[in-house]
């Protein structure tokens, strides 16, 4: 073990003459930290790669800035643990309060990765790199067990399937969203807390940050007006696009995903919505072009059909219908999309048309059935008797 | 060995013996045949599009592809089922106008219902309850005529609604708006009822029953033995037998390939067709 290690010290001291950023005063720490496999009583690695660190942010800062309780030789074994907020006060503040504030659990290195390796965040070296954002976090919002623990959704894997996903670890889009864009960084809030760019009311704005243009639409519209008078069971940017798991909207999953969530607050809209061809060939995958509720009532500045701009407006139908039905004329547009046909002073002819048929159905069904099993009892009865009388069997 | 020789040979003369008449035409089978066939497949594409929330529409849908599929194989189904209604037509009208064929619009040999028909069906009901003696049919017996115009209305009704929905914005120009709401309910229950009805009525009307079980192969073959022609239809037997034109309706037995083949169509047929009701009422009653 001696030998081992002064080989070692030999080695570090070797290494270090050649890497001349960092101060020749750490050569002591380094002869013996410099050998990587080095660990503390706890079984800890104290390792240090000089040269990695000697590049990183704080290459400059002598071992004893961070680590000023060790002053000599031989020191407390595990050492003492870093104070990061000697420095950085103003991250330090934001974690109080925040969900990672308990310093034990979350120590600034389970975000900013090894702390003789940290690097400024444009760097792709550091840790909260925007690309390198979602698998930091990931490393504990990846993990079933913690979830589960935390009573958390387990995010991560959601994430990198989303579009923001997409664009960060496929195309490695710097200014697609990743976890901190919407969630901050040191100052994380639940999204219970009304303070948190996640809180329900907040959300248009946080999500506005990028999507400016479809934030101002959203916010001209019946949904937008009413989050913002305090209406918060009006839905949100993610209560359609959900937040982590964001599709692409034009994507068939999505487009079959949606229509329940308007429904959950549109009942019988759903309802009556279900009763018609739209609904039927939605529901049936594949075929996602059939009207859904945001192709005619518009999908972020949803207005009312008495508002003219709004495109379920009596002037604006033959335009939206004509999306789809090519052709579509003012006698076309008459078509009830939502009609109920259990309703009849809404819908009378189409109350009486379903009765009609109905009773139509159910009275040729039923005067057949009575007559057929009446048939068929009286059929083999007269069977049994002719083929007994002949000495046949009835088989 | 002789002996059985001789009752081999005894059995065949006996079977040889009997008769055959005709009661379909080749094109009347082919046209059943186009008839139950587009049937089929318009149930089988139009049940999951009525019943698109079920597990087997959906599993159905994404197995062949999506909506798309199944609504080019309805419409695809729905013109050549247009075609052969079209032929059908045109048919009743060359004999009975055209070539002033008598029978078709009246009398004993139409599928146009008579004061026969009505006695017959009240006939018929008190022999079920042991009332009465059992009526004699004529060539088309009352159920007969009415499966026919169950069928023929079938089509124009669910037809009509169907271009309609097809070709929504060109029938919007002469129809009201809530007409375009009115087609889908009307073609829906009416295809509904059609369904219901071929695949539970029709089925043991006509084959299922014990004088038929498990097959009327006659639609099939076109020819029925004259032991079938006389139980089934004594009254048209007679009159003809008294025209005495028994031998102009003369077939020839069936050949051994066409009873198989006929089985085989006829069998699939009726499987699908009970599937087909099975999934119907379990999404009906599952609801």
């Amino acid at each position: 073990m001696k030998t081992a290690s002064s080989i070692a010290l030999a080695f570090g001291a070797l290494l270090v003459f050649a890497i001349p950023r960092v101060a020749h005063a750490e050569v002591d720490c380094l002869g013996c930290h410099g050998d990587k496999s080095l660990q503390d009583a706890a079984g800890k690695s104290v390792g240090v790669d000089a040269g990695t660190f000697g590049a990183s942010l704080h290459g400059n800062l002598k071992c004893g800035d961070c680590h000023s309780t060790i002053k000599d030789y031989p020191h407390p074994d595990p050492a003492t643990p870093v104070k990061c907020e000697s420095c950085h006060t103003g991250e330090a503040e934001g974690l109080v309060g925040s969900v990672h504030a308990n310093r034990a659990e979350h120590p600034c290195t389970s975000c900013h990765g090894d702390a003789h390796a940290i690097f400024p965040k444009s760097d792709p070296r550091s840790a909260v790199y925007p690309l390198n954002v979602p698998r930091t976090c990931g490393n504990c919002h990846g993990n079933d067990a913690l979830a589960k623990k935390h009573g958390l959704p387990n995010v991560y894997p959601m994430y990198l399937d989303s579009i923001h996903g997409f664009a960060l670890s496929r195309e490695g889009l710097l200014v697609a969203a990743n976890c901190q864009s919407c969630h901050g960084s040191h100052h994380i809030l639940s999204h219970t807390d009304p303070q948190s760019p996640t809180y329900k009311s907040n959300i248009p704005n946080t999500c506005g940050k990028c999507h400016a243009g479809i934030t101002d639409n959203y916010l001209g519209g019946v949904h937008g007006k009413a989050v913002a008078k305090g209406n918060l069971n009006a839905p949100v940017c993610s209560d359609c696009h959900t937040a982590h798991a964001i599709l692409q909207p034009t994507e068939a999953s999505f487009r079959m995903q949606s229509t329940p969530i308007c429904g959950s607050c549109h009942k019988d809209k759903l309802s009556t919505y279900r009763d018609t061809f739209h609904s039927q060939l939605g529901s049936l995958g594949g075929y996602v072009e059939t009207a859904r509720c945001w192709d005619c009532h518009g999908a972020h500045d949803v207005l009312p059909a008495s508002d003219p701009k709004s495109p379920i407006a009596p002037a604006n139908l033959v335009v939206t219908c004509g999306k789809c039905h090519a052709g579509a004329n003012a006698s076309f547009v008459q078509y009830q999309p939502h009609a109920n046909a259990h309703n009849r002073k809404l819908n009378p002819a189409l109350y009486y048309t379903r009765l009609f048929m109905n009773v139509l159905l159910i009275g040729v069904l039923a005067f057949f059935a009575i007559h057929t099993i009446l048939w068929l009892v009286r059929s083999r009865y007269q069977q049994v008797k002719t083929r007994s009388a002949k000495g046949g069997n009835n088989g | 060995m002789a002996d059985l020789q001789q009752a081999a040979e005894s059995k065949v003369q006996s079977h040889a013996g009997e008769r055959y008449f005709m009661r379909f035409t080749r094109a009347q089978r082919y046209m059943h045949a186009v008839l139950f066939t587009t049937f089929l497949g318009l149930a089988a594409t139009g049940l999951p599009m009525r019943f698109s929330e079920s597990f087997w529409a959906r599993r159905f849908a994404s197995g062949v592809g999506g909506f798309g599929t199944i609504i080019f194989f309805h419409k695809f189904f729905a013109l050549v089922l247009t075609v052969a209604f079209l032929i059908h037509l045109k048919e009743v009208f060359t004999r009975g106008l055209v070539h002033r064929e008598k029978g078709i619009f009246w009398g004993n040999t139409s599928m146009v219902a008579n004061w026969k028909d009505v006695k017959d069906l009240f006939g018929h009901m008190r022999w079920f309850i042991g009332l009465g003696p059992k009526p004699k049919f004529e060539r088309y017996a009352y159920w007969e005529k009415f499966d026919y115009w169950a069928v023929f209305w079938g089509m124009v009704v669910i037809g009509f609604s169907g271009y309609a929905m097809w070709f929504a914005p060109f029938f919007a120009r002469f129809l009201p708006g809530w007409a375009l709401n009115a087609v889908l309910v009307i073609h829906s229950e009416e295809g509904l009822l059609a369904i219901l009805f071929i695949f539970s009525i029709h089925f043991v009307n006509t084959h299922l029953r014990p004088d038929s079980f498990p097959m009327d192969m006659v639609i099939f073959t076109g020819v029925e033995s004259e032991e079938e022609f006389k139980t089934k239809r004594p009254e048209e037997y007679q009159r003809v037998a008294a025209e005495g034109k028994l031998e102009t309706r003369l077939g020839v037995k069936p050949p051994l390939w066409l009873l198989n083949f006929s089985k085989a169509v006829g069998y699939t047929a009726i499987f699908i067709g009970l599937l087909l009701l099975v999934l119907t009422l379990s999404a009906y009653f599952g609801s």
